[in-house]
Order: structure tokens, then C-alpha cells, then sequence
């Protein structure tokens, strides 16, 4: 039974994280625009679905768990998803490098706003939120994640996902091949922020407690290696990749030393892979089993 | 009136070890369009370069900045070299993801060789501070302390150095042919590689001086120290008109007094608040700045 104790856990983060890969894949990967500030909108859904679950219905999640679960997920899926577009539709005016150190200050302001609202506990953090659904949880979690992967997957097979896609390989011939560039962007951005808000309902039940410094700029940047070292613009990379990431640090643990590295170790990779291998583990295999039809989605 | 001066004379002290960081992004932007993500980090290891020639080697204030400029120097050219040339070809992203990763791997090295805990920094000029009411009676209250007034010396005499440097040397020029136009620029012969190399070694050294003066100006050097100055000094050099010398100056000191007012009348929790509310208002409003120009994109 102790062995659970330590798996489930895991295997949770795991899956938030294989959501927090997936939908930065959506900005990153299929749209091509490069944020760097996912951990704002992770941060976002955390403290409005713990707001949602504490303050809002403390008696409906008492009588109803699992339903309040799956309100408070989406309360802070919508959140972040609303956020993504505040911040999308000024940001996106912006490309390339503009826009990644724009979507960093904007992570960081809201790391900043949170730090500073007392109704959320401000420096202290959020404490005391109910695990809603007990030994459900994790059940909750994967059938989540495994909807978010097959939503995104279905998306991006969509007439909607091709325009993303196209917008990626060449935003003026999308333009003029009329597609509505800013508004496909904007689309993108919002599905992006609205599954990280959903992971980050997750995270703020699995946690109990959130505090602003879970949500700093390393996080962002580790769901950057995360899609990096998988592949970006691939799902399964991102699959891939969140499932590395997170289980990596658990591997090194066996070693002091080399769990005490492990951010050094996740920095090399990130270095190394983009070096070497620019297209992460799904354009390793690709080059491995290359095959006539060409893969995109 | 005299608290108002007051927070200007902070303002400017921290201004000028801005201005210092700042000009590193925006020489190397202005050349190679990379928002060198690794140059916070660079900052940070000149402060800690700084400590040890300070304290371990004994050696005095001058000589210890003289040496650890070009020693950060040298590291920015390794890293350019081994992170940042192999991608010049490639997508624009690719290098922007390694120097996060450069950045990280800085960040980690430094907090596994000197530890996480902040370090003190010896101080080099005995603790003083003048009263500038002595002298102006209106401005009764100011004070202005030595180490202020070093600070903002050093960093203005780096400035005129490295503007005489792109002004006035074959190198320098070179660096803003190659800021004007890359492609033209090779074709005409310009050594495209060792003039990019000194590009990142003069930024480096500037930023590496920064962390000296900063760990001067408050006594201590931390490891995560680089992280939010760096972020700050991009600011600055956005807000100035990112490619333009004079602008990262102008940028990093309405920066800093902006901050130091808003720690002065209001939430200090904000202060780091503002340097990304500014950055979005200008990227939302004025992309290039104020001293720069726009840029079109063309099919």
C-alpha cells in the first residue's frame, strides 16, 4: 500500500503536466507563437477553482464532490481561458521575441497580483482546499486529461486546427489565403490558457495549498522543456516530454548529488536538444522510422 | 520636495546599474534580433567574480572591476559561441530556447559552487554619506551615500568609454554595420563572427561591472539576483528602443525612478510590478520605443 501512496501522487502531476504540455503545445507548437508565461494562466485556474471550491460553494462541494470538482476545474479553466484572451488580444499584436518577453512579464504580473490580493491569501498562499472526491481524484484527473488530449487532438484536426497550423507555417500566405490570422491566434492563445487553467484547477485540489511562488517563471519555462524535448508541434511529444520531465527528478533521486542538479541537468538537455535534435524526441523518431506520409498534427 | 529628490537620487543609483545590463540586450539584439536570455545570469556572475578578487584574492577595488569585466567577458563569448552560433541559421525561436537553457544552466552552476545563500559583498570605499541640505537648504533630509555616487561615476564613465568604442574604433563601426544590416555587411567583408564575439564580450563586461557596482550598492550577490534584473534591463532596453545605445540609458533610468517613486508613494510589493506594466504599455503602444524606429515586415 505505501508504494500507492508515492505513485498516485505522481502519476496525478504527471498528468497535469501532460495537460500543461498539450495545451502549451497549442501556442507554441501548432500556432507558432512563442509564450513563455504559461505558468500565469496554471496560476490563474489554481486560485479560481480553490476560490471556487473555499469560498464560492464550501456546502455544495461538502453534498456533491465530484460535481464540484468538475465546477471548480472548469471555474478556473474559464478563468484562465478569459485571461488568455485579455492578454491575447493586445499581445498578439506582437511576434517572435516580442511576444515571448510579453507573455513573461505578463506571468509575472499576475504572479505579482496574487502575491498582493489579500481575498487569496496574498504572500501567505491558499491553504486548506479540500481534496474533493477522496480516492476519485486520481480517476477524475486521467479521465481529464485523457478528454483534454483528445479534444486538442480532434481541434487541431478540425477546419480551425488547420488554419492554426497554417498561421505557423506562413502567416502572410494564411493571410492571404483569407484566413482571419487574428483571430485564429487569439483562438489558439485561449485554448492554450484555458487547459492550463484546467490543469491548474487540478493542481491547486491535488496540492491542498498553492502559494504564489509555485507558479514563478521556472514553471513556464519547464513546460517550454517540456515541448521541447518531446517535440514541439507534436502531441504525442508533448506527451512524451511531461512524462521526462516529471520523471526525471524522480529517477535522480536515488542520488543526492544528482537530484541536487537536477535543474542543471534540465537546462543541458534543453541546450543539447535544441542542438542537435530541434525537433525533440518526435522528430528523432520521425527521422528513425521516416515514412512517405508526412506527420503534422 | 526633498523626499521627491530623495527617491530620484535612488532612482538614478539604481538607474545607472540598469543602464549597464540594459546595453549588453541591446547591442546583441540590435545585431543578432536574440534576446540573449543567458545576459541576467552574466550580471550576476560579475558580482560574483567580484567577491572573489575582492576577498579571496585580496586584490584592490580598481584592479578587481579591471579583471572581472573581461573575465565575464570571456564567458559570454564562449556561451555565444557554443550556444548561440551553431543556430544562427535556424529559426528564431531555437536560439531563444538555448539561452534559457544557458541562463539555467549559469543560475544552477553558480548555486551549486557558492551555495543559494545570499553572499556579502566587502565593501571597498569606507561607508559615507552626505547631507545635501549642508549645502541647499531646500532639499533638507537628502542624502546622498558614497556608494551612490561611485556607482553612478563607474557606470557613466563605462558608457562614454563604449560609446567612444562604437563611435570612434574600426570595430565599433563595424558593429553598427552589422546592427544596420546584417546580409550587406558580410558581403562587404565585415569579419561577421569576431565582430559578434566582441558584440557579447563589451555587453558581458558592462553587465559583469553592473553586478560589481549592484553587490557594492547592497552589500550582498545572490544567485537568483540576475533573473529579475535581467528581465528589468530588457525593459529598459525595449522601452529606450531596443538596437539603440542611448536608448537602453534613457530606458534603464525612467525605469528605475519610476520604481523608486512607486516604492516611494506607494506599494513597495508593486515595485516589481511596474517594470512589466511598462513593458507591455510600450510593447502595446510603441514597439520600437522611444528612440527607435518602426520596422516593417515585408513578404
Amino acid at each position: 500500500m505505501n508504494y500507492l501512496d508515492y505513485l498516485i501522487p505522481l502519476l496525478q502531476l504527471l498528468c497535469m503536466n501532460v495537460i500543461l504540455a498539450a495545451s502549451l503545445n497549442v501556442i507554441n507548437g501548432y500556432c507558432g507563437l512563442f509564450s513563455i508565461g504559461h505558468a500565469g494562466f496554471f496560476a490563474i485556474g489554481a486560485y479560481a477553482a480553490a476560490a471556487g471550491s473555499k469560498l464560492l460553494m464550501p456546502e455544495f462541494a461538502a453534498a456533491q464532490p465530484a460535481l464540484a470538482l468538475i465546477a471548480c476545474v472548469m471555474i478556473g479553466a474559464a478563468a484562465a481561458g478569459l485571461a488568455g484572451l485579455v492578454v491575447g488580444i493586445p499581445c498578439l499584436r506582437l511576434t517572435g521575441d516580442y511576444l515571448a518577453i510579453a507573455t513573461v512579464g505578463f506571468g509575472e504580473i499576475i504572479r505579482i497580483v496574487l502575491l498582493n490580493t489579500e481575498a487569496v491569501g496574498a504572500s501567505r498562499g491558499f491553504p486548506g482546499i479540500v481534496l474533493l472526491t477522496g480516492k476519485w481524484f486520481p480517476l477524475w484527473v486521467l479521465l481529464f486529461t485523457v478528454g483534454s488530449l483528445y479534444f486538442i487532438h480532434r481541434l487541431m484536426r478540425s477546419s480551425t486546427g488547420r488554419a492554426i497550423l497554417s498561421i505557423r507555417e506562413d502567416e502572410i500566405a494564411a493571410r492571404s489565403m483569407g484566413i482571419n490570422v487574428r483571430f485564429y491566434k487569439t483562438f489558439a492563445f485561449v485554448v492554450g490558457a484555458f487547459f492550463a487553467g484546467l490543469s491548474g484547477g487540478f493542481f491547486a485540489h491535488h496540492s491542498q495549498f498553492i502559494h504564489p511562488s509555485n507558479f514563478n517563471f521556472m514553471i513556464s519555462v519547464m513546460v517550454l522543456l517540456m515541448i521541447v524535448v518531446g517535440g514541439m508541434g507534436s502531441q504525442m511529444g508533448a506527451v512524451l516530454g511531461a512524462i521526462i520531465v516529471t520523471l526525471l527528478p524522480e529517477a535522480l533521486r536515488f542520488s543526492e548529488t544528482l537530484s541536487s542538479i537536477r535543474m542543471l541537468i534540465f537546462g543541458l538537455i534543453m541546450i543539447l536538444v535544441v542542438l542537435w535534435q530541434p525537433q525533440g524526441l518526435m522528430g528523432f523518431y520521425r527521422k528513425l522510422f521516416a515514412t512517405r506520409k508526412a506527420e503534422h498534427a | 520636495m526633498s523626499e521627491f529628490v530623495q527617491y530620484l537620487v535612488n532612482g538614478f543609483a539604481q538607474g545607472s546599474i540598469y543602464a549597464l545590463i540594459a546595453l549588453g540586450y541591446t547591442m546583441v539584439y540590435g545585431i543578432l534580433k536574440l534576446i540573449n536570455f543567458a545576459h541576467g545570469e552574466i550580471y550576476m556572475i560579475g558580482g560574483y567574480c567580484g567577491i572573489f578578487l575582492l576577498s579571496t584574492l585580496g586584490l584592490p577595488f580598481w584592479a578587481a572591476l579591471m579583471l572581472a569585466m573581461p573575465i565575464v567577458g570571456i564567458f559570454a563569448v564562449l556561451i555565444e559561441r557554443f550556444a548561440y552560433r551553431p543556430l544562427r541559421g535556424a529559426p528564431r525561436i531555437a536560439p531563444l530556447i538555448t539561452a534559457i537553457g544557458v541562463s539555467i544552466v549559469l543560475l544552477e552552476l553558480t548555486r551549486l559552487v557558492a551555495g543559494a545563500q545570499p553572499r556579502p559583498f566587502p565593501q571597498p570605499f569606507e561607508d559615507m554619506s552626505y547631507e545635501l541640505g549642508n549645502w541647499i537648504p531646500a532639499l533638507d533630509g537628502v542624502i546622498i551615500q558614497r556608494n551612490q555616487i561611485m556607482v553612478f561615476i563607474i557606470a557613466i564613465v563605462l558608457m562614454v568609454l563604449l560609446n567612444a568604442i562604437v563611435m570612434k574604433t574600426k570595430i565599433g563601426r563595424a558593429m553598427r554595420a552589422l546592427s544596420m544590416d546584417f546580409d550587406a555587411s558580410r558581403l562587404m567583408g565585415v569579419p561577421i563572427d569576431r565582430v559578434i564575439a566582441f558584440t557579447f564580450f563589451i555587453g558581458a563586461s558592462l553587465a559583469g561591472a553592473g553586478g560589481m557596482l549592484v553587490g557594492m550598492y547592497y552589500n550582498q550577490v545572490e544567485p537568483y539576483m540576475g533573473q529579475l534584473a535581467g528581465l528589468k534591463a530588457f525593459t529598459a532596453a525595449v522601452l529606450g528602443g531596443i538596437g539603440v545605445i542611448p536608448g537602453a540609458v534613457i530606458g534603464a533610468f525612467i525605469l528605475s525612478i519610476s520604481e523608486a517613486l512607486v516604492v516611494g508613494y506607494s506599494e513597495s510589493s508593486y515595485r516589481d510590478a511596474i517594470a512589466f506594466a511598462i513593458l507591455i504599455v510600450v510593447l502595446m503602444f510603441r514597439p520600437w520605443g522611444i528612440l527607435g524606429r518602426p520596422e516593417r515586415v515585408k513578404v
